[in-house]
């Protein structure tokens, strides 16, 4: 056994951290790491600066634009970028779409679609949960009925991130009733400008717009646009889901939250001392570090044995997605406490850019309640951590 | 960056399961264990035959291995068997051996061959998994050394032909300075044995006057380094015992049938399973980490050895625990391997520091 990185990856760490002091603007780094709101064009600024370096799709194989790195490679540069305050690559189409359409999509559908993912022509969305289909997604309505050329879509889907944002979407429909429901689900992908589809928001708790529900009525959506086989979509979904390595543990995310819970901690005076030196709060900050450092080498172990661009277990994926949404939940949630009262104040304006007005409490407690809230969805979508824990615990039964 | 075994360890791993397998099976393991001796020469002496002894050595005292990696490899080996044989204090107790100044080259070969015997005697009944807090005494004489005191709960000190025992030459319990290692002849010692509960035997030392020879003046980072080596045993040790738990438990919720289906189709078990799984990876994390930190600078070490205990008291409750919980009444048999390996990974959390004695020592580690 080995953990540690080689000469080549060290050399690589380097060059990741060169390139992210050097093409990182400051501006949205400093956005990142005070928690500040993200507008389309920052993540679309980043998305470019990363393609034009040839890192965007950076877990794609090399004969479509991927850099060709290796498992080591993508960790490097996830955790870095997340050190950094990078901000996070918005998967849709790049990290979920994008692989799916490599691997069953049609020649002239990777044509088409995959150049305009990597330039940012189309931002998509995701199409799959539906308002009686969250954590059961298999029991999805939205349905797409064949009409010579194009397929008519009816339905509604929901949780739909950055919709408001998106040009397209892929969307899982139902094609047919017969059988198992899982069998007659199918692939399609939507232009979201096409007359019948309407984009609604829906506010979170946080107070933010991030989320949303499209509906469709009698949308037209050419044939051409079916991905892989009629009633096989579930099986790409299935893929798409698993597919999401080495961002599915959010490691470098957790390192970068778990500084910054340091440093408040370090900040934070209780009976005259750092809040880091009180044993009960020393106690709580020490189970999340040793956890945190054991998903990292959890993550190494799993990214190791899915090799270079392949698919983790799917027990191991849902082993990752537990325990990487718990820890960072768990780090937000000990950031909310170590403010104590002034976890409490928030003046929303405070997240936008330019906000000049006098910080309430110390000047990183402005974010720090909402994120906390806002990271309750960790453990929700992605299929439930409930969820999780039975494709954990079916794979390993064989029942 | 690879997380298997190299080529050699792999192959010594594959020879000691092989063993185990045909000579150590379960009922063989519980008689040697409740046995009036607690342990078996023959074994013993067959597994040192077969290079397992000198697995748990660099080639500087005369073995082949020696790090971090290799220690993983044999005790994941015992583990999966529940071996009750003294293979942690001859680790330990051969280790700070090694590291000692003096020339220990020809005990070494004799323990390497199995013909001599180790414990390791620290921790004493006051001393709560604190490494410094020795108040034995050594006294020096016409002769050499006296000693005088109480060692605790030393595993297998009954086994051991010769006993590794730390002493103060000066300073108070607590200091660092002062901890003296000196070798004590078990015919001279005075040993109270007493069977363990979760298999072989232990024994106090009490120390009247007992002659011993000096090895290290100045004792405590050779302890410190010992004790290290012996949490990544009882680390990997532990992971192996909780493979087996998860293994047995797995195959009970897939055969076990309560109202007309197998109680794995019940969702509140599944999700207890899952818990057990993905802590259980884990689990093996810390005990790599550790494994790889052997051979770093102290205070890498110190912490990543500590995170694992820690991780593997905290883990090794849940799985010993819920094992017995989701077997139900058979859970609780002693007919049923089961239970035995719970109750060694449960014990295993009282060995050279609980959970929380980790948690606080990684603390402090981190002012440092």
């Amino acid at each position: 056994m080995d953990l540690h990185f080689s000469p080549e990856e060290m050399a690589f760490r380097e060059e990741v951290r060169a390139f992210l002091k050097d093409r990182l603007p400051t501006r949205i780094a400093e956005k990142v790491r005070t928690s500040k709101r993200l507008t389309k064009q920052d993540m679309a600024e980043w998305h470019a600066i990363l393609n034009e370096r040839g890192w965007y799709a950076n877990h794609w194989p090399k004969e479509y634009g991927g850099p060709g790195w290796s498992v080591a490679q993508a960790a490097i540069f996830d955790i870095e970028s997340a050190l950094a305050h990078a901000p996070r690559i918005v998967p849709f189409g790049v990290s979920m779409l994008g692989p799916v359409l490599i691997k069953y999509g049609s020649q002239a559908q990777k044509d088409h679609w995959l150049p305009r993912i990597l330039d940012g022509t189309d931002w998509w969305c995701q199409g799959y949960s539906e308002p009686g289909a969250g954590s059961d997604l298999a029991s999805l309505k939205t349905s797409a009925v064949r009409d010579g050329d194009h397929y008519v879509v009816n339905g509604q889907k929901t949780w739909t991130t950055l919709g408001q944002y998106a040009d397209m979407i892929f969307c899982l429909v139902r094609t047919s009733t017969e059988g198992k429901k899982q069998e007659g689900i199918s692939f399609l992908l939507i232009d979201m400008k096409t007359p019948g589809v309407e984009v609604r928001p829906i506010i979170l708790l946080d107070g933010e717009h991030e989320v949303n529900e499209v509906f469709f009525t009698d949308v037209r959506v050419p044939a051409e646009n079916l991905v892989g086989e009629e009633n096989k979509g579930w099986t790409y979904a299935k893929y798409l889901l698993t597919y999401e390595r080495a961002g599915l543990a959010g490691v470098g995310g957790s390192m970068a939250a778990f500084n910054h819970l340091k440093e408040i901690a370090q900040s934070q005076r209780k009976g005259g001392r750092p809040l880091a030196e009180d044993p009960l709060f020393a106690a709580r900050l020490a189970r999340l570090e040793i956890n945190l450092e054991n998903l990292k080498i959890t993550n190494l172990r799993v990214l190791a044995a899915s090799g270079s661009g392949g698919s983790a277990p799917l027990e191991m994926s849902a082993m990752l997605k537990i325990c990487g949404t718990e820890i960072r939940q768990e780090i937000t949630s000990l950031t909310r406490r170590a403010l104590g009262p002034y976890a409490q104040p928030f003046v929303s304006e405070a997240l936008d850019e330019g906000f000049n007005g006098a910080p309430i409490g110390p000047d990183y407690a402005a974010p720090v309640a909402v994120d906390y809230f806002n990271n309750r969805k960790l453990s929700i979508f992605g299929g439930s951590n409930e969820v999780q824990r039975e494709i954990i615990t079916k794979a390993l039964l064989e029942l | 960056m690879y997380f298997h075994h190299s080529e050699d360890r792999q192959m010594l791993a594959d020879m000691l399961g092989r063993y185990l397998q045909q000579r150590y099976p379960f009922d063989i393991r519980n008689k040697i264990s409740a046995s009036p001796e607690g342990w078996s020469r023959t074994h013993w002496a067959e597994l040192a035959e077969l290079g397992v002894v000198g697995a748990l050595f660099g080639e500087g005292a005369g073995g082949f291995g020696g790090t971090g990696f290799d220690i993983a490899a044999v005790f994941e080996g015992l583990g999966k068997a529940l071996v009750v044989e003294p293979f942690l204090g001859t680790l330990m107790a051969g280790q700070a051996l090694a590291m000692a100044a003096g020339k220990q080259d020809a005990l070494l070969a004799e323990v390497i061959a199995g013909t001599t015997l180790l414990a390791f005697a620290h921790e004493e009944p006051q001393s709560r998994y604190d490494v410094s807090d020795v108040e034995t005494q050594a006294l020096p004489n016409s002769a050499g050394w006296a000693l005088q005191g109480c060692k605790a709960v030393v595993p297998q000190i009954e086994a051991a032909d010769r006993i590794l025992v730390s002493a103060r030459i000066a300073g108070a319990p607590g200091d660092e300075a002062g901890i003296g290692l000196f070798l004590v002849d078990k015919a001279a010692a005075r040993l109270r044995g007493y069977p363990m509960v979760d298999g072989g035997r232990g024994g106090e030392l009490v120390l009247d006057n007992t002659p011993a020879t000096l090895v290290a003046k100045d004792g405590f980072p050779l302890i410190e380094q010992a004790i290290a080596a012996g949490i990544v045993a009882l680390a990997w040790e532990a992971v192996a015992v909780m493979d087996v738990l998860k293994t047995t438990t797995l195959d009970y919720l897939r055969t076990r049938r309560q109202f007309g289906v197998p109680i794995g189709k019940f969702q509140a078990l599944q999700h207890r399973m899952a818990t057990v799984a993905l802590e259980i990876e884990l689990a093996r994390s810390a005990a790599i980490s550790a494994a790889d930190a052997l051979g770093q600078d102290r205070r890498t070490r110190e912490r990543a050895v500590s995170a694992a205990k820690y991780t593997i008291g905290r883990v090794g409750t849940l799985v010993a625990e819920e094992s017995i919980q989701m077997h139900g009444g058979i859970g609780m048999t002693w007919e049923l391997p089961l239970s035995h390996y719970a109750k060694r990974l449960t014990m295993i959390g009282h060995q050279l520091g609980d959970e929380d004695h980790h948690l606080e020592r990684f603390i402090a580690l981190g002012h440092a």
